[in-house]
């Protein structure tokens, strides 16, 4: 019953059903179609849409009605990402859009294409004190090995996860499991992973983590023993004594290194708990979910009897937790108990401080990959010169939009904040290896230069005609605008 | 390069997804965790052989259904043939019609076999085969359309009732329509049934020659299409009151005729927010919990 397929169709090889698919439709499954006579994954093309105010709060995904009515183009700027472009693997011919602007007076071209990266992964930062596992150790997934734990970093945990060695150097399993595990994590989706000898995680990408079921809220400012050397000067002469309660170290300012050096005096102050140095305590009380991450609720019960050959009656005392949320303010009376009193004026912007200091907790999501051969060939009939071109910042690189850090060193490998790119900018492939977007911006005299497929170039309202499927975004207003010239990182002059 | 086929657990940890070329499965099951992990390797089992099963036989499967068909020769493929030979005197319709219905079957049947599961189900895309054990229920939630998933009723399928397929079929949908409906959905005997049902139904709601309607023939969209160049929905424009009573009312007297027959047990006929309801006149208890959720919607 087939006939000869007409010549703007091809023939979809991704599953037996053999779907001919007709110049800009998809096949049976939705997923693949025929874009330029090209066979495509069709997740929707994503167009940025400079938000004309920046700043405003930002809509996810402005999916516009209907038919595009031309007129954007004269009031509003167009940045074409490569999410849903389609890719040049594995021929080498030009990426799938090269697509020509002008901006502020100077001809740019940007070449936009997505890339089948197998070397690729996800660097992973956790906020969190807990201990989530010693360093080199396996991190999984549905039980396979995805990545390890590397290096601890200031109230964090930093996870690599992916890399090529598991995408494709263990078992299939392995390798499946990794790929799956790295678009989620890069599509902002939640994953969850467990490392060997240690914690059991939830992330997802610009959330708080959940560590052993446990969702961390805030970090701390710091333990208790570094919030007093934080402030210690704003406390000093107005307040006699503080003490940081936190479940890691209890620190106190009149014996801590801090305040010796301002020259606070002795108050006769006792803690529970043991002493680590001189001001900084260990397990003042249990674990819990209070006072500084404590059991406690009222902080007194870590106070033993002042001494009363050191303390005074009137002695000031401020008693705060590492996240400024638990507060109290105590004066001594004449047989040396703490009285609880309202806080003073002068005491309340250290403890408001310390609060503003916590920064919430969360999972952060770095994509890193390394763009080869015939990606590269897609920009450059002599790859090299796209490399070059990008170490000498003629080029600028951007990802679903985003901007890119690259690499020192040979090659293009960058990395990018997912949280920076619009939402499901990743795909993937069976091979297995991630689908990312990826577009190099420059000058058109440039791009000529460098040996670019100038034959293919088109002009951005010519590429905004053709596309069937396109759908708009507003673009980040912390993201510089990937065309404009000035914008840091941009090419120079 | 072929995609292999996605067999995973979904991130709830108990839903099972099946997704292989164009068929996308999601698989529950309710038992003892030992029956549920039988189940579900059973069910990867038998579905990792569809596609291909489907796929010899592609070519006869997309052929109108008529009374001297040769029968074809895989059980599903069979099935699909047995679900449509009802409608093939009064139109055109191939076996693809309940494809989605008589996949997700046969994968239940598979998990079925190799232990007793409390309840069960396989979602094909929104059309869906039940198990259900005496004293059990699952209540279905129904979309007015795919890009609005906001329910707008639910049923509950009580193991007492005959019901042991639903599904879904309008031209906002994956699958072509020759009707205008948004969502028709059906309760049948079994998911392949109630899959050809929906189609004929939502086929039925229609307006024919009506200025709003936008039809294409199905082969200048898909070449392979099995309705060849039978025009099929593609936009629907404003209609007036009378207009979506006009093609409710047509689609209400198909609906109401397959019921008669034994065909299907109720549906649901969905168009700009009107709601038909079809049931058995004693089946009450099921109008009025069908028509109440709706309102509430």
């Amino acid at each position: 019953m087939s006939e000869a397929p007409a010549r703007d169709t091809i023939r979809c090889d991704a599953c037996p059903v053999l779907c001919y698919i007709k110049l800009g439709q998809t096949g049976a499954c939705d997923r693949y179609g025929n874009f330029d006579g090209q066979l495509v994954r069709v997740d929707p093309h994503i167009l940025l849409d400079r938000a004309k105010n920046q700043g405003t709060p930002l809509v996810a995904f402005l999916e516009r009605e209907g038919e595009w009515d031309g007129e954007l183009m004269t009031t509003r700027e167009i940045f074409v990402t490569a999410i849903g472009a389609g890719t040049t693997y594995p021929d080498y011919k030009p990426a799938p859009f090269i697509v020509s602007s002008e901006v502020d007076g100077v001809d740019m071209v940007t070449v936009v294409t997505e890339g089948i990266f197998s070397y690729c992964g996800v660097k992973l930062k956790i906020d969190t004190d807990r201990h989530l596992g010693a360093e080199r150790n396996l991190v999984r997934a549905q039980g396979e090995p995805v990545g390890h734990v590397t290096t601890a970093e200031y109230g964090s945990q930093m996870l690599s996860i992916g890399g090529v060695h598991h995408l494709t150097g263990g078992s299939k399993g392995e390798g499946r499991v990794t790929c799956e595990t790295l678009l989620d994590l890069c599509n902002r989706k939640e994953v969850a992973l467990t490392i060997d000898d240690g914690a059991r995680l939830t992330v997802a990408a610009g959330k708080p983590p959940i560590v052993n079921g446990q969702r961390e809220e805030r970090m701390r400012v710091g333990c208790g023993s570094a919030t007093i050397g934080m402030f210690a000067k704003q406390w000093f002469g107005k307040v006699d004594e503080v003490v940081v309660v936190d479940d890691h170290i209890t620190g106190v300012l009149s014996e801590h290194q801090a305040g010796k050096m301002l020259g606070v005096q002795a108050t006769g102050i006792a803690i529970q708990g043991r002493r680590s140095t001189p001001g900084r305590y260990f397990q003042v009380a249990q674990p819990g979910t209070r006072w500084g991450g404590t059991n406690i609720s009222d902080p007194l019960a870590i106070l033993r009897p002042f001494k009363a050959n050191e303390a005074w009656p009137k002695l000031r005392l401020l008693m705060v937790s590492t996240t400024g949320e638990h507060f109290a303010y105590y004066e001594l009376d004449e047989k040396l108990r703490p009285i609880e009193k309202g806080l003073p004026e002068q005491l309340r912007e250290s403890v408001a401080r310390i609060r503003e200091n916590c920064e919430p907790a969360l999972a952060t999501v770095l994509f890193m990959a390394g763009a080869g051969g015939s990606l590269r060939a897609g920009a450059t009939e002599n790859p090299v010169k796209l490399t070059d071109s990008v170490k000498r910042r003629l080029t600028r690189v951007t990802s679903g939009g985003a901007p890119c850090y690259v690499w020192p060193g040979g090659g293009i490998t960058f990395m990018v904040d997912v949280m920076r790119m619009p939402e499901n900018a990743f795909g993937y492939v069976p091979t297995p290896a991630l689908v990312a977007p990826i577009e190099f911006t420059l000058k058109k005299s440039d791009y000529a230069a460098l040996g670019g497929h100038m034959d293919f170039v088109k002009r951005l309202e010519k590429v905004m005609q053709e596309k069937q499927r396109q759908r708009q975004v507003t673009s980040l207003p912390e993201n510089p605008w990937p065309l404009k010239p000035s914008a840091e990182g941009t090419p120079e002059k | 390069m072929r995609d292999p086929a996605t067999i995973r657990l979904l991130t709830d940890g108990h839903r099972l997804h099946l997704s292989d070329g164009p068929i996308d499965l999601i698989v529950a099951a309710d038992g003892t965790p030992g029956k549920i992990q039988r189940a579900y390797e059973a069910a990867a089992r038998r579905f990792v052989s569809i596609l291909d099963e489907l796929c010899a036989e592609l070519p006869l499967l997309r052929c109108r259904a008529i009374a001297d068909s040769p029968p074809p020769v895989g059980p599903i493929a069979r099935r699909m043939a047995a679900a449509v030979s009802p409608f093939r005197e009064r139109c055109f319709i191939t076996p693809m019609a309940a494809v989605a219905g008589a996949v997700a079957e046969a994968v239940l049947e598979a998990m079925n076999e190799v232990g007793q599961l409390d309840r069960s189900y396989v979602n094909n895309g929104g059309d869906i085969a039940l198990h259900l054990q005496p004293g059990q229920s699952y209540t279905i939630g129904m979309v007015e359309r795919p890009e609005n998933p906001s329910l707008f009723g639910t049923i509950e399928l009580r193991a007492a009732m005959p019901v042991r397929g639903v599904a879904t079929s309008g031209w906002r949908g994956r699958s072509f329509s020759l009707g205008i409906a948004d969502a028709v959905t059906v309760l049948a005997a079994s998911a392949a049934h109630a899959d050809a049902a929906a189609t004929i139904i939502a086929n039925a709601v229609d307006l024919p020659g009506h200025g709003a309607i936008v039809r294409i023939p199905a082969r200048e969209i898909d070449p392979d299409s099995d309705l060849l160049d039978i025009p099929v929905t593609r936009a629907v424009g404003s209609l007036s009151r009378q207009d979506i009573e006009g093609a409710l009312n047509a689609g209400e007297c198909v609906a109401e005729e397959l019921r008669a027959r034994g065909l299907v047990f109720a549906a649901a006929l969905y168009l700009e927010k009107t709601v038909r309801v079809v049931t058995a006149p004693d089946s009450y208890a099921l109008t009025e919990m069908m028509q109440r959720s709706l309102q509430h919607a």
